[in-house]
């Protein structure tokens, strides 16, 4: 939990990703068939042999990204690209093997919107559980109580237990805490939204209010529709590596012509990367 | 192929750790935000016994219960076996008990220290010595409902204490301080090689029978030594014997100094060294 400087220093967000490698040991699949077996399936993270000669998954390779105040960044590639371990890596969660990230600006991870949820708490009372979770102050949460409340619309049911909710219920829950303060970055894996239209509408309205207040988002998502409606710019992750970044109409464009036209490309451009 | 089998030469794992901050540096850091973070894990460990005795009409309570019936029922049948007086015996067991079940809590659960709480860790940067305060709060607090039980047998057997009673406040401190860092060490131990959990089964329960709590560590005679090498007998002495009124021996203590040290240096060098990779682990 990063929450030095948290409001006063808001036009100094930013993330540097330098020359980050992550990679996976796996312990229990040392098989070197099932290792043959997955090296060439495209854009899937590598699969190495370190120096004590265990299998490992290389995720990410040589990351170098830089993002500013205002950049709303989608990540973009095939399943098992590296987009969900970039994003831990952005959180802190994963240190990376080499390469070091660094960030300024409290960050909110959005990867698990159940995180710290318990069934048996009452609504309110997870409220504040899952807020200390993301860094808040008793005070803070005392602060911001009301204004959940509202944006949940869940009146009485805050009282009750939470396993007596329907999971939209649960949704609003869950992204009232997590909005309910201006993240200065926020990452999110994959759109988090649901629940009914009328809700949609106002979490979108709050979505937008915090970009507009200078934060950084970084969203990993398939759905193109999302990816252009939110964001700026555009990651394009492939086999662990960056592949392409840039404005993200063209990055999208790219990807798509890549993969739109069939699957055969794919293998090809890895080994290009990797030559 | 050739392209990536370059890639695998290139590729070592050990020569490129992160320069930036020591990791030493890091762990302390880890260690001390997580002191700061207390709101997080008193709640985490309150909420970890109130899911256990959710709409029980005990709640916590069945923890004294099933102790005092367990010390009773034990009381009663060991005075028997081994011929001893029931109002010195039962709360040499009780004491005995009391502390062997917080400290055995500590190696039993420590192996889903970390395991247990994937979600967490994988969804938020949180300390990690967050999970081992979590875990000890709530032995504490299971503690503290059985400690009832010692009020109890002192009450009924008249046994006044007195002054050196007081010495068991530090011990209880030491011996939690080693439970929180030996509870660690095992965390990461699990969260690594999961035969770890079934390897603690069987030492907890090898050392039950083997610790004088059941019995006295009078009876062992010449075989003192069985005793004196037994951690958890010293760990348990210096706070059982200032409970029942009496000093521990200067043996224990120089045990549970040494005990402490390495635990230290132990657990430490493998937190400091290992920190990173939890989450890679779990």
């Amino acid at each position: 939990m990063r929450q030095d400087d948290a409001s006063s220093n808001r036009s100094r967000t930013s993330i540097v990703v330098d020359d980050v490698s992550v990679s996976f040991p796996i312990y229990h699949g040392g098989s070197r068939s099932l290792k043959k077996s997955l090296l060439h399936r495209g854009s899937r993270g590598h699969i190495a042999n370190d120096a004590n000669d265990r299998v490992v998954v290389e995720a990410l390779r040589n990351i170098s990204l830089e993002f500013q105040v205002g950049d709303r960044v989608a990540i973009i590639g095939a399943n098992g690209a590296g987009k969900t371990t970039l994003l831990r890596v952005l959180a802190g969660i994963y240190e990376p093997v080499a390469g070091r990230v660094l960030t300024s600006g409290r960050i909110s991870p959005m990867f698990d919107i159940g995180l710290g949820i318990d069934l048996e708490l009452s609504g309110r009372e997870n409220v504040y559980l899952r807020a200390l979770l993301l860094g808040l102050s008793s005070r803070d949460i005392d602060a911001k109580i009301d204004d959940i409340v509202a944006f949940t619309q869940l009146d009485d049911y805050l009282e009750l237990p939470v396993r007596t909710y329907s999971s939209g219920m649960i949704t609003r829950l869950t992204f009232a805490v997590a909005t309910c303060f201006a993240p200065e970055i926020l990452l999110m894996d994959e759109w988090i939204l649901a629940g009914d239209q009328q809700f949609m509408a106002r979490a979108e309205q709050r979505i937008a209010s915090f970009i507009s207040n200078a934060s950084i988002l970084v969203l990993a998502s398939h759905s193109q529709d999302i990816v252009k409606r939110w964001c700026n710019k555009a990651v394009w992750l492939d086999g662990g590596a960056v592949k392409s970044v840039g404005p993200v109409e063209e990055t999208l464009a790219a990807y798509q012509a890549e993969y739109g036209g069939g699957t055969t490309a794919a293998p090809a451009a890895t080994d290009a990367l990797t030559a | 192929m050739t392209s990536v089998s370059t890639q695998q030469d290139g590729y070592r794992l050990g020569s490129v750790a992160p320069a930036r901050e020591s990791r030493l540096v890091l762990a302390l850091n880890d260690v001390t935000a997580g002191i700061a973070s207390w709101p997080i894990w008193m709640r985490l460990g309150w909420n970890d016994i109130l899911q256990k005795y959710r709409r029980s009409v005990l709640g916590p309570f069945w923890l004294t219960a099933s102790a005092a019936i367990m010390t009773i029922a034990l009381g009663f049948l060991y005075a028997k076996l081994f011929q001893s007086p029931i109002d010195d015996f039962l709360p040499y067991l009780c004491v005995g008990l009391l502390f062997w079940n917080y400290i055995s809590s500590y190696l039993l659960e420590a192996s889903t220290m970390f395991v247990g709480s994937e979600s967490y860790i994988k969804q938020i940067r949180l300390p990690y010595s967050v999970y081992a305060y979590r875990a000890t709060w709530s032995k504490v607090i299971i503690l503290a409902h059985n400690f009832v039980i010692y009020f109890g047998v002192i009450a009924y057997f008249r046994i006044w204490p007195g002054a050196v009673a007081l010495l068991a406040i530090p011990a209880f401190i030491v011996v939690t301080f080693n439970c929180a860092l030996a509870s660690m060490l095992i965390g990461m131990l699990s969260a690594r090689f999961r035969d770890i959990p079934q390897l603690m089964l069987s030492l907890v329960q090898l050392f039950f029978f083997a610790t004088p709590i059941m019995w006295k560590a009078s009876l062992l005679k010449e075989h003192a030594y069985i005793a004196i090498f037994n951690p958890f007998y010293s760990l348990i002495e210096i706070v059982r014997a200032p409970l029942l009124g009496e000093l521990p021996s200067t043996g224990n203590y120089l045990v549970v100094v040494l005990v402490t040290i390495l635990n230290v240096l132990i657990a430490g060098a493998f937190f400091v060294r290992f920190r990173s990779r939890i989450s890679y682990w779990v």
